[in-house]
């Protein structure tokens, strides 16, 4: 019965109605019921999603679940969605992120809690149609319209500076997208579709693809954000509230690596080949330059923005690392191992940071201070929270057993196949990484208590044991057993592979 | 050619809207006479019923193929018909949204709706139009409805000085226009537009220089009533000197006809010349939409901020003429109907928020508007972002199809430069929101607006959301009607 049903557009259009249902209760007096729909709505399009996976058939990189409309005619632009091994669980991770944000954001948001609520379903949607859309034009539609709701998110409930951050935000992303605007307009004039599908097969020759390629990186790479298009995260990840951090770093850095995947490669096999150089350059800078800023952050916001940044380092640099190891091993195996590591960073990185940012968020809700210097001694008041963000702050310095480790893993076993040196600057992530997070977390949780106010702290109430709580699994069962979502992928990515390695020209 | 010898009863059919509209507007001239003054209201629903009967004629004689009458001069095509009942549909929303500040301002007077009438009569003339003649005819009946509008409130110095600036510089520029177009009837010898496009074809040397010399002239002519740059220069002060109501007018409908007439100028009469005046567009449209978005971000008035905004969707409109291709064309008609249709909700939503003795014309006024009026916040977010292309909403289609003709024709490069001011052009409309969504509310006062005006204007900026997630009937609409 449930493969009758048109499930993708379920699963995107379902929290986009709730979200408006839930504006309808707007009033003060009306928060716990518009509270109530938001959790429902968002467990209900969670709840959906789950079909997906288990009726999910491994063994094919055909689209699944797809659906085709012809919605404007005169450009040929379809209602195209499907789903491969890349994106089915992204729109997991998408729509799991969404619950905890709302419940996250349950009793901290006093401020208009019915638009708060309404902001992140309607995103919740537009996200998961990001990953399925088969049309670029569809895409590019669900690309731009989810920066709307994020924008309010950061000027309505963000901090002190949030004008500024959410405006730059705004400016930085749009400017991105356009190019890649132009490029699908080029391509279509070209081959006479918008279909995803259709580009990747079209020929181009090395120029157009040439700048096919910067155009979409300009797209992508201040999406990721790749240096030195990346000053937007610190900015908009400190000044958002909780939740807006946890959708930006979990979901939405997610875009710009999904398009390297579903864009850049399979349509310009030869120009990525040709510019990978550049690509794998701005990823070790964000693996080893940006770990080093992060080291010396004195807020703990922005000391993970630069964490995630050169987390997602490590993604574009499996993505783009595999051209080397074809030229030295000649083998695809090694290939396939760098980009089902980044695939798998990319879902870790998912939970990782939102609980990172979590964390952040349980403690500035009770001090209301993100400085790092305002705390110390926090384990001594909030020991059950200490012992989660401790895991958390292994996983995100790559522990094996945790989830943080298996993609890291990966990306540098491959680079190995490539060359020493990139390989050898990658691993520095695991000691630099480790650095940052755990001088931070010395600073933060562990000492002599502070001052009073870290001494009047409570321990983590029962919503946020949850949340943590459901994060930890997530991280430990990924990072012990991350067999399932390989699976997943090994079809697509071999597919992948091969569209990478057949020459367009 | 007809023979002038022997008189023929010419083709009325194709005209009838016009007829209708003129002569139902005499009517309401002669009876406004006998409207006391407290009971305008009965003039008000004239003047509605009059443009849904024009809406009704036209749409009731729409026959899908070009018809012309009047010994050519004069015609009748599925392209004219789509623009004219957009214009009737803009107008009566003017109209609604002019009602309570007119009252306010004690302007609610028959000389607004009479004079509205007769300019619509003038876009439906000049829309219609195949004869430069009859062109120009319908040119100055807009032009001098128009002026005479903005000098509606005559004791306000600022509408004085606007009307003055107006009358002269779009006096000056319908003296080019005539000019150029008199160069172009000396060197071919016809006023007709399929004449002159016959004519041109066998030009030898000196005689194009001629008439590339009338086409320049009629461009300055154009450009000046589209507001286009370098000769956009009344525009933002006759937007801001205006009285709200008339700015709205003035800065929605007439640009479809603006629209219409260059389609039928450049396009119909001086087709064989694209290559000439493909140049000089390029240079306006760049400048255009430099100038428009660049100076639009110093504006506190949001009247004249509205005015840069218009000069820079002027300068991608004429992106897609440039083209000088079928989907070019029809994503420039797209681009100007849609755009009307944002411009009619931005500056509805100015009036919204005025009430007697309050103009809400800065940018200030908008602060708090999400605490103020959920609701309409709501709505000014929708046409805000449609205005800077962002989708869901119709602008971004706007664009991408306006984009789509451009890189069709291997004008890549003029397309990335559309996109940067666009983005540059983002940045003030943000600014709006931001002042709408993040600010204190400076002025707490409930707004005063009557219901029919809530229900126009809520479904004109749910138009622009519903067109931006179905836009494909208005684009095939389009492209139908070019052809």
């Amino acid at each position: 019965m449930l493969a009758d049903l048109p499930l993708l557009s379920l699963v995107i259009w379902t929290p986009i109605i709730g979200g408006l249902l839930v504006l309808f209760f707007s009033k003060d007096e009306q928060a716990p019921l518009a509270r109530i729909i938001a959790l429902a709505v968002s467990v209900l399009t969670f709840l959906l999603t789950i079909p997906l996976w288990t009726g999910f058939d491994n063994s094919t990189y055909q689209m699944q679940f797809v659906e085709y409309v012809s919605w404007i005619p005169t450009f040929n632009i379809n209602y195209h969605l499907g789903i491969d091994g890349i994106s089915m669980p992204l729109i997991l991770l998408t729509a799991f992120s969404t619950v905890l944000v709302v419940i996250a954001g349950w009793d901290v948001i006093k401020y208009r809690p019915a638009q708060y609520m309404a902001a992140f379903l309607i995103m919740d949607g537009l996200m998961i149609g990001v990953f399925c859309a088969l049309d670029s034009i569809l895409f590019y539609v669900l690309w731009e319209a989810m920066l709307i709701p994020m924008f309010l998110i950061i000027g309505i409930w963000g901090g002190e500076r949030r004008v500024y951050a959410t405006i730059k935000f705004f400016l930085y992303t749009f400017l991105g997208s356009v190019f890649m605007l132009v490029a699908l307009i080029y391509m279509y004039i070209q081959s006479g579709s918008f279909g995803i599908l259709d580009m990747q097969n079209m020929p181009l020759g090395m120029t157009e693809q040439t700048l096919i390629f910067l155009a979409f990186l300009i797209a992508f790479a201040v999406k990721v954000p790749m240096w030195p298009v990346h000053t937007w995260l610190p900015d908009a990840h400190v000044e958002a509230p909780t939740g807006g951090s946890v959708i930006l770093a979990a979901i939405m850095l997610k875009m710009g690596t999904y398009g390297f995947v579903r864009f850049s490669l399979p349509i310009t096999p030869d120009a990525s080949q040709q510019l990978d150089w550049l690509m794998i350059t701005l990823s070790l800078i964000a693996v080893v330059y940006i770990a080093f800023v992060a080291l010396v952050q004195k807020d703990m916001k922005k000391l993970i923005a630069y964490s995630s940044i050169a987390h997602m380092g490590f993604v574009t640099l499996g993505f783009f690392i595999i051209f080397a190891i074809l030229e030295n091993t000649g083998s695809t195996q090694g290939m396939a191992m760098a980009i089902e590591g980044a695939l798998v960073q990319m879902i870790s990185h998912g939970f990782i940071s939102g609980a990172m940012f979590l964390c952040v968020g349980v403690m500035y809700d009770r001090m209301h201070s993100r400085q790092i210097a305002d705390y110390g001694g926090v384990a001594n008041t909030m020991p059950i929270f200490a012992a989660f963000m401790v895991l958390f702050a292994m996983a995100n310095a790559g522990l094996p057993g945790t989830s943080g480790f298996v993609g890291e893993f990966m990306v540098i076993l491959a680079a190995f196949k490539a060359n020493f040196w990139i390989a050898f600057l990658a691993a520095t992530t695991l000691i630099f990484g480790a650095a940052y997070t755990l001088w931070m977390v010395k600073r933060v949780l562990f000492g002599e208590v502070a001052n009073d106010n870290v001494a009047a702290l409570k321990d983590v109430n029962k919503r946020e044991f949850f949340l943590l709580g459901v994060l930890a699994v997530a991280v430990l069962a990924l990072g012990l057993w991350p067999a399932p979502l390989l699976d997943v992928m090994h079809a697509t990515v071999d597919h992948l592979i091969e569209q990478v390695m057949h020459s367009k020209l | 050619m007809m023979s002038t010898s022997s008189f023929q009863t010419p083709n009325l059919l194709p005209a009838v809207p016009e007829m209708f509209v003129l002569a139902a507007t005499c009517v309401i001239l002669l009876a406004d006479l006998f409207v006391r003054d407290d009971k305008k209201v009965i003039t008000y629903l004239l003047s509605l019923a009059t443009l849904v009967g024009a809406a009704i004629l036209t749409i009731t004689l729409h026959t899908g193929e070009t018809v012309r009458t009047f010994s050519g001069s004069f015609v009748s095509d599925p392209m004219g018909d789509v623009l004219k009942v957009f214009v009737y549909l803009v107008t009566a929303a003017v109209f609604v949204y002019s009602r309570s500040y007119l009252i306010a301002r004690n302007l609610f007077k028959g000389e607004f709706f009479i004079l509205g009438l007769f300019g619509v009569l003038g876009m439906m003339v000049l829309i219609s139009a195949h004869n430069m003649l009859t062109l120009y005819l319908g040119l100055e009946l807009l032009s001098l409805s128009m002026y005479a509008m903005v000098a509606l409130h005559r004791d306000s110095i600022n509408a004085t000085e606007a009307a003055m600036k107006y009358f002269i510089l779009g006096a000056l520029a319908s003296g080019m226009l005539l000019y150029g177009m008199s160069l172009i009837y000396g060197i071919t010898g016809s006023l007709d537009l399929v004449e002159i496009n016959a004519a041109i074809k066998s030009l030898d040397d000196s005689q194009m220089m001629v008439a590339g010399l009338g086409m320049v002239l009629v461009i300055v002519g154009m450009a000046f009533k589209l507001g286009a740059v370098p000769f956009h220069m009344w525009l933002p002060d006759v937007y801001h000197g205006a009285p709200t109501a008339v700015t709205l007018y003035i800065g929605t409908a007439p640009k479809i006809a603006a629209f219409a007439m260059v389609m039928r100028l450049l396009v119909e009469g001086l087709g064989d010349m694209h290559v000439q005046w493909q140049e000089i567009l390029i240079i306006m449209a760049v400048l255009s939409m430099a100038v428009g978005n660049i100076i639009a971000i110093a504006q506190t008035n949001i009247k004249r901020m509205l005015a840069y905004s218009t000069i820079a969707h002027v300068g991608f409109l004429l992106l897609g003429i440039l083209a000088g291709t079928a989907e070019g064309y029809s994503s420039a008609m797209f681009y100007a109907i849609t755009y009307t249709l944002m411009a009619a909700g931005g500056f509805g939503m100015i009036l919204l928020l005025s009430r007697s003795g309050f103009e809400a014309d800065r940018l200030e006024d908008f602060k708090g508007l999400s605490e103020r009026s959920p609701w309409f916040a709501l709505m000014m977010l929708i046409l805000l972002l449609s205005m800077a292309g962002v989708p869901p909403t119709v602008g971004f289609y706007a664009k991408l199809a306006v984009l789509q003709s451009v890189v069709g024709v291997g004008l890549t490069w003029l397309a990335v430069l559309g996109v940067i001011f666009s983005i540059i052009g983002v940045f003030y409309y943000l600014r709006v929101i931001k002042l709408m969504y993040f600010d204190k509310p400076v002025d707490t006062s409930p707004l005063e607006t009557t219901t029919d005006m809530r229900i126009i204007l809520s479904a004109n900026a749910l138009g622009i959301l519903y067109l931006g997630l179905m836009p494909g009937s208005l684009l095939a609409l389009c492209v139908a009607a070019i052809g």
